[in-house]
């Protein structure tokens, strides 16, 4: 009995012993992948296309967003603008992130129709291109390269969507009775090759905010955090939400909060 | 229209370091779309790169190659200031030419 445990133990040295080196390598692998990528980060094609249609008189209303469109720092003032939001917006009177403030520019400024917004709003696998909002979320990211998230937690309304986005973050339901927290509500886990980030903690939070608006490379496609939140609610097994919804700002206002004070490297690079 | 290339070129010590990103859809021919038709082939098929007027590399590329390329080298021989014309045509004909000076 006695050498059936120690026989035991042994071989469970020697199954988990080596998994965990080869996650270790093949992780540091493709971290050294990624810092080649971002030297010449595709993104960066997303972007050129993003600042041309920010630009560009467009819509039923034939103006530019960059005329038209208040992001939170001054009518066309794209600086900074990523990093201090999801923030409380007068004029809509809500709490935005910067893929639904955009939209709503879209709509109220320039006389696009929501519909046909949200009819494609991601890039699909086959797609060749992204869709405009894609490419204008990858501009308006990039002019927050190398700055601290500060997204306004002090602002009453903005602390309500934090809150709300931090209770949906624990919520349990749907078939497996998952919540978010389930994949991402401690430290150390991960799916497959995939180290599942602790959105609770600072250091979690970045890493949940780190790299988006993101180029794919598997499949070469570019993805905004709210695309990353809609396939979280799948592999939840909950509905998606509705296109650019409250629901989606109060899950990016919970993590940028926790986020705050962190450098922002701009749009990145995504396995 | 292509999208205009991304070009770095930068010296560092006495080699130049350059990388070039094009975008580019570099279907592979292979595949097919949602209602079962092939997507037709559409790859960039020759590069050339001059630096300072002098050729330095004239390539022939296929379908192996990703969505949206990087590619990068690095050359002795180059110095600041030196000129980097990069030049790709495709399979269908379309082209593109864009520059960019050493740093
Ligand atoms: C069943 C497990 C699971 C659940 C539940 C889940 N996620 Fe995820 N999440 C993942 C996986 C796996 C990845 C990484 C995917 C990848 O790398 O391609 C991920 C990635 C992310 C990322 C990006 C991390 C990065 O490195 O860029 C964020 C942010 C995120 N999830 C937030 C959420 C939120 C918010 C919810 C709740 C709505 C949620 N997730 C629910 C499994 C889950």
């Amino acid at each position: 009995m006695k050498s059936h445990v120690a026989l035991m133990a042994a071989l469970s040295v020697a199954l988990v012993g080596p998994a965990a080196a080869q996650t270790k390598d093949a992780n540091a692998e493709f971290e050294k992948f990624r810092a080649e990528m971002e030297e010449s980060s595709p993104a960066e094609l997303f972007e050129a296309r993003g600042e041309e249609l920010w630009k560009a008189k467009r819509g039923p209303n034939k103006v530019s967003l960059a005329e038209s469109c208040d992001l939170g720092q001054g009518l066309g003032n794209v600086e900074g603008a990523y990093v201090r939001t999801p923030r409380y917006f007068a004029d809509a009177d809500a709490v935005m992130d910067i893929e639904r403030r955009l939209v709503w520019c879209m709509v109220e400024k320039q006389g696009f129709k929501f519909e046909d917004i949200a009819k494609k709003p991601f890039q699909g696998a086959n797609d060749n291109n992204a869709p405009d909002i894609t490419n204008l979320v990858t501009y308006v990211a990039s002019g927050s390269r190398n700055m601290k998230f500060d997204m306004p937690l002090h602002d009453a309304k903005v602390r309500d969507a934090f809150e709300t986005g931090k209770a949906m973050a624990a919520y349990r339901a749907g078939p497996y009775d998952f919540s978010c927290n389930t994949c991402h509500g401690t430290d150390g886990k991960r799916i497959r090759m995939q180290n599942l980030p602790n959105l609770a903690t600072s250091e979690g939070a970045i890493r949940g905010v780190q790299g988006w608006p993101g180029y794919r490379m598997t499949g070469g496609v570019m993805l905004t955090s709210q695309w990353r939140m809609n396939d979280c609610f799948r592999q939840q097994r909950f509905p998606e939400p509705k296109y650019a919804s409250q629901a989606v700002t109060n899950l990016i206002a919970y993590m940028t909060g926790n986020a705050n004070g962190q450098l922002y490297k701009g749009p990145g690079i995504k396995r | 229209m292509a999208d205009p290339m991304k070009i770095r070129a930068q010296m560092k010590g006495d080699v130049a370091e350059i990388r070039i990103l094009m975008g580019h859809a570099m279907e592979t021919g292979q595949r097919k779309d949602a209602a079962g038709n092939t997507v037709p082939a559409h790859f960039i098929q020759t590069i050339t790169i001059d630096v300072g007027g002098k050729r330095v590399v004239d390539g022939q590329t296929g379908t192996a190659i990703s969505r949206n390329p990087v590619f990068g080298f690095k050359m002795k021989g180059a110095k600041v200031g030196d000129k980097v014309v990069v030049n790709w045509v495709d399979n269908k004909g379309d082209k593109r030419t864009d520059e960019a000076t050493v740093a």
